[in-house]
Parts: structure tokens; sequence; C-alpha cells
């Protein structure tokens, strides 16, 4: 199997599947000749030509509108938002529109796109470059929203969600774009959406998380075990509908858990999962579960490292739910 | 200056009917945007003469029968309006979006249409959606929001979409549509399809993100749509000339490449015209047309609006006389081609079809409690499962209330 980075990966799987089917198109700022700005299509322009990879006028508002009129005539659109920060001049088109396309017409118009956005800080980006917006997506029923963590998932997610019938938000962690490196199966590959992978198998500590910060719960697993604490890692990868079962099953063998994710922390998705965990396994627990998040404040430029949950204080929430 | 007081403020205005010959000279400054005579403005599309007569420069050449269909659906869209405020009126329904005077504007430009098109509407077209198909008793139902709605109670009335009608899904954000249709005929366009799209919203939505949107892609990439901006003077309390400092709503369109045409919205055969012009235009790989239909919202926004409080009755004077339907029955009366009697029967036809259609859309019960959970996604996933059980233990709410 070649090794490929996450941006080599997504690339793969776009390609695979204009290949396979030619109602998936892409469009989106600066998505054509020069392959986007972080060069995840790079290439594709060149086979497929500017009808089906789209350079667009500066909107998102109009990249989604139409990508949702497009859906509706039966293609399959994979819109690119460059930044997750840029995404809200289309809030009203996703919230409003394409979440409730299939409800509201009691299922005479479903609407299906992908819209690819990468996500999340450590790139020195500020305020509008490394925001983790997926809560507020997660909060909208009729969407669904995934995040990979390492290439070959991202390969696989992705077809996946070009492939279900419902619209996916695919969040891509800009930090990990080349960083993560491995081995991605060639041709068609499909990572099933809302299965969650068990990266790191542990007896003590659960630790949920997702994207760039599963390396930095990893980082932090491996301290714990040289203090003794066998962690199990989650790697969500479909965050909404996420794998229920995967998270309560780990949590009533270990009894304790750590929810780790770069979004801010109040309403953010560890507040979902803690609730969910104390609904369906309050009896195993044997310490409150912590959340170890991003800080209430905008993303910041100069400390994201002191925002971001990295490792360091990954660790001593393990460690305190440990010894709890 | 509102509409309201400006047309109040000009009680002496030579009223349109002593206006002749045709065309008349406009006897009003700019701002008067929402006086019936800013028709007379020379760029204005129109057909219909006052005399009755149509103007051969400009006809569609409608064929009678086509011109007495519409007359008929006129007439139907008409009563079932009255009919729907009455129902609301009465408690039996919550809600209605009409589309007094605006009857030829909708009928017109959704005549205009080839089979093969589709319609992404605003809220206030269900003239259009029964025109390309939609059964009555379908409509009832999302009046009603009973178990046979095509949106399955899941909007409020006015908000259903056919599919079979080629007729997008009615939504309330304004504006949201432009961009959708927009996108809709680009993939016809990219498939190498003969399909042109048609949206409607009305002025209001010109101030809107998504008119921007719309039109820059639409020109950009020569798209084939009709982008069709139903001006009735008002959106809900604020009149037009609050949303545009331009010299009316069709000139916005030259920013963007894109052909803007100005129709009389209250002559039926100038909507034709201008929508056909607009439809052919766009099959042809010339790319979009925004076509300004210049009406006037004789009802209030909605059921839920009270338009005393914001304008003089007595100002839509001047556009009571411009009635599309009175003038369209003027010119066939000059045709000679409609009588009383018929007019009566149209109605008595109509009545009985609205009783049925009414009654049986009130019998039908609501839809199924576990409806609420379907279609939130293609497969219903866990938590919905849950919410679903937890739902069906209860307890229940006492009514479903329309």
């Amino acid at each position: 199997m070649p090794q490929m980075n996450m941006v080599q990966a997504i690339n793969d799987a776009l390609r695979f599947e204009m290949r396979r089917d030619d109602r998936v198109i892409v469009l989106g700022e600066d998505v054509g000749k020069v392959g986007g700005v972080f060069r995840v299509t790079q290439g594709l322009f060149d086979e497929f030509g500017d009808d089906r990879v789209i350079d667009t006028p500066l909107s998102e508002g109009g990249i989604i509108g139409t990508a949702i009129g497009m859906a509706l005539y039966g293609l399959v659109p994979v819109p690119e938002i460059q930044f997750a920060d840029f995404i809200f001049p289309a809030y009203d088109q996703i919230v409003s529109e394409l979440a409730k396309y299939r409800y509201r017409s009691g299922g005479e118009y479903p609407c299906k796109l992908v819209i690819r956005t990468p996500v999340g800080g450590g790139i020195r980006g500020g305020h509008y470059h490394s925001q983790s917006p997926e809560a507020q997506f997660i909060h909208v029923a009729g969407l669904k929203v995934v995040c990979p963590s390492n290439p070959a998932d991202a390969k696989g997610l992705l077809l996946a969600s070009i492939r279900d019938p419902d619209p996916v938000l695919f969040f891509e962690p800009k930090r990990i774009y080349r960083a993560a490196k491995g081995e991605v199966p060639e041709g068609d590959h499909v990572v099933p959406l809302s299965k969650a992978a068990i990266v790191r198998p542990g007896e003590h500590v659960t630790i949920v998380t997702y994207g760039a910060m599963l390396y930095e719960a990893l980082d932090a697993s491996n301290h714990a075990a040289s203090q003794g604490i066998d962690c199990e890692v989650i790697d969500l990868r479909t965050l909404w509908p996420l794998d229920i079962d995967t998270v309560i099953a780990s949590v009533k063998k270990t009894g304790r858990v750590v929810v780790v994710h770069e979004a801010p922390k109040s309403c953010g998705l560890g507040g979902e999962i803690v609730a969910l965990i104390n609904e369906k396994a309050f009896l195993h627990l044997e310490a409150p579960p912590a959340r170890v998040t991003g800080w209430d404040t905008p993303f910041p430029y100069t400390l994201e490292n002191e925002y971001l949950p990295l490792s360091h204080r990954i660790l001593p929430a393990i460690v305190e739910t440990a010894r709890y | 200056m509102s509409t309201a007081t400006l047309a109040a403020a000009r009680p002496g205005t030579t009223p349109i009917e002593a206006v002749a010959p045709d065309p008349a000279p406009p006897t009003h400054a700019p701002a008067a945007a929402r006086h019936p005579d800013e028709i007379y403005a020379p760029d204005v599309v129109r057909v219909l003469r006052e005399d009755g007569t149509l103007d051969p420069a400009t006809d569609p050449g409608l064929s009678l029968d086509e011109v007495l269909a519409l007359y008929r659906g006129m007439v139907r869209v008409r009563m079932l309006d009255k009919r729907l405020e009455t129902l609301q009126r009465q408690g039996r329904i919550g809600f209605h979006i009409g589309s007094l005077g605006e009857e030829a504007t909708i009928l017109g430009s959704a005549a205009a249409l080839r089979s093969s098109d589709w319609i992404f509407p605003c809220y206030r077209e269900f003239g259009a959606a029964l025109w390309r198909g939609m059964s009555l008793q379908r409509y009832l139902d999302n009046m009603f929001g009973n178990a046979n709605d095509l949106a399955k109670g899941r909007q409020m009335p006015d908000h259903y979409g056919s599919r079979a009608a080629k007729f997008g899904s009615v939504s309330s954000p304004i504006g949201t549509q432009i961009t959708q249709a927009v996108g809709f005929a680009w993939a016809a366009k990219l498939r190498k399809d003969d399909v042109v799209a048609l949206s409607y919203f009305g002025e209001g939505a010109t101030s809107s993100n998504e008119f921007h949107n719309g039109l820059n892609f639409a020109g950009v990439f020569k798209i084939p749509v009709v982008l069709l901006c139903r001006n009735n003077g008002w959106a809900i309390s604020v009149p037009s000339e609050r949303q545009t400092a331009s010299p009316g709503f069709a000139a916005k369109g030259v920013a963007y490449g894109v052909p803007g045409v100005r129709c009389d919205g209250n002559d039926l055969f100038a909507v034709v015209k201008a929508t056909r012009d607009a439809v052919e235009r766009a099959a042809r790989g010339e790319g979009a047309t925004l076509v300004e239909c210049m009406t006037y919202r004789l009802s209030g926004h909605s059921t839920s609006d009270d338009p005393k409080a914001y304008r003089p009755d007595a100002g839509l004077e001047p556009w009571r006389r411009k009635d599309p339907l009175a003038r369209l029955r003027h010119h066939l009366d000059v045709r000679r081609v409609w009588s009383d009697a018929e007019q009566k029967a149209l109605e008595a036809e109509v009545e009985a079809e609205l009783r049925g259609v009414v009654a049986e859309a009130e019998k039908t019960p609501p839809p199924s409690l576990d409806s609420m959970f379907d279609d939130v996604f293609a497969e219903l996933p866990w938590h919905l499962a849950e919410q679903r059980a937890e739902l069906r233990k209860g307890p229940r709410a006492k009514a479903h209330g329309h």
C-alpha cells in the first residue's frame, strides 16, 4: 500500500470517486487550477476540466446555495469551504435549507452533498483560520459530521460520505494535513460512518477524542502508561451520529472517561458525550467524567498552544480521573 | 415617503382609464415607484391596453384556449385565497399567505414555462403550483397539515413542494431559493439538458445576500435561469423604496451582466411575454434574465398581518383600478368570448370544488406520531430511535392543533 499524508489521501478519494461517478463535482474558492490553498484538489482540474472542478466567485453562501441546487438536480457536489472559519455566510443555506430539505419536503426532495472544510488550530492561524465549529452543525437536525484523524480514514470516510444519502460536513484537521502519514489502500476503500475506532486498547481510563487531538491523547496515554495507567483511546471518526455503543462499552469496562476536543468547552460535543455516558453508564462510573477542551474564548494567535488541549493538559486529567 | 402616503397625497392623479392614447407619459417623480403609473415608463413591457385590446407589437400570441384557461385559473386562485382567509379567520387553519392582486404575475409566469422547466418558489405562489399540476387536494392538505400533506404536516401552511409539478420545496428564509435555482439550472447546463429554472422572490429579497449571490453566479456562469421579482410594493410593512435607491429592481441586473426587464405585472399578457422571452433566451444558451413584474399586494402580508397599521386603505384605490383579473375580464368582454353566465358557472364549479377539497382535508387525520422522526435522515439513527421510543411511551399532548 502506498504511503500518503492526509492531503494526498483526500485527493486520492476525490479522484477515485470522480472517475467512478460522473455526477460528483468539486466547487469552491481556488479549488481549480491552483488545487486549493492546501492543494487538496491538486490535479483534479487537469483531469476533469472546469465543468467538474469549478473555481467559484468568492462567496460561501453562493457556493453552498448553488451546490444545493445542483444536488436537487441529481449531481453529487463536494463543495470546499476554504477554512471552516469562513463557513458562516453559508450557515443559513446549511441550517435552514440543506439540513431540512428531506424532512421539510416529506421526502420529496432529498438533498445530499458533502461540504469539505479544513478545521482546527495549530497552524498559527489566529481567530479566523483555527476554529472548530463542529458542535454548531451537530446541533442541527439532519446533518452528519465527520472528522478523520489519519490518511486511510480520510480516504475511507470521504468515500463513505460521498456515497451516503444524507448531507455531510467533512471536517479536515489542517494541523495534521501533512504531519499524519500512513498506508492508504489503493482503489476503493470505504470506512463506514458512525463507527468509532479503538486506536489504543486499555483497561483503566477511556479517552474519547477525534481529529488532530488524537495524537495528543495518544502521547498523554504513553506518559500515563509510565505511571501505570492503561488508557483506552477512542477515535470517534464520525462525530454525529456518533458510535455510542463503542463509547459506552469502553466506559462500562474502565469506569473512567476523559473527553478531549479543541472546540470550546461549553455546549461542545464533549458535554453531549458526558451526558450520554451519565444516561447510559452512570452506575459504572468510578470517577466524574472529565473534559479537556479549548477554552471558551475566541481562538488566540500567540497563545494558541495554551488554548489547545495538548498532551500536557490531557495527562493531568487522566491521572486525576484514574486516581479519583 | 411610503407608497401609501404618496398615493394619498396625490388625490388628483388622473385615473388611468382617462389616460389616452397609449403609452401615457409618466406623470410622477421617480420616487413614486409604487404608483401604478410607473408602468408607463418606456422600458416597461405592456400588452393589454386600457381599451381591452392587445398591443400587436408585444402580444405573446396566446391562443384563445390558453387565455381562457389562465382566466379560469386566476378566478380559481382568487376564490381560493378568499376561502383560505375565511378558514383562517374561523380558526380552522393557522395561516395563509395570499396573492390578491398578483394573480397575473404568478399565473402568467408559470404559464410561460415549458413542461421541462422547474420552479423554485418563494411562499406566495400556490397559483403557480396548481397551474403546474399540483392537485388542489394536496394543497389543501398542506393548509391543514394533515396526514396526506406532501410535507407530512411538518411545515406551516403554504410551505410545500411537489416533484410531480416540478415545483421546489417552499421555505420561509428570504432569498435562499434564488441561489438554489441558479445551482439547479447550472447542473442542467453541465448535463446539457434542456431545462430552465425560474425562481420567484419578492422585491424585499433583492436586499438579501442570496439575491446578490444568485445574480452574480448566474451572470458569471451564464446560467439558464429566470429570476422573477414579484415587485408587489411591500415587504410586510416596509415599502419597496426602502429596499433600494435604484430606479426599479430590474436595473440591478446590469452590474451582474444579467439583463433586466420590467413588465406590467398586472397585465397577464405582458408577464407571459417577458417571462417567455427570458425562458427562450435561457434555453438558447444566452444566460439569465432578471424579470421584474410590477404588481401590487392588495392584501396584507399574510393572515397574521394588519396592513391598516401601515397603509391607509384609500391609498390602494389606484391599484384596485389596475386589478389584473378585472383587466383580463375586460379583454374577454371586448373579444366577446366570455359571458356573465359562464362566469357564474365557473364560480359555482370552483365553489363546489373548494367545498369538496376543504371537507376532505379537514377530516383527514393528522400525521402519525412516528412520522415526526422519519426523513430527518434517510435511515433512523440510534438517537432518534431512542427519542421516538420515549415519545411513544407518552404522555401525549392534548391536541395537534392547526
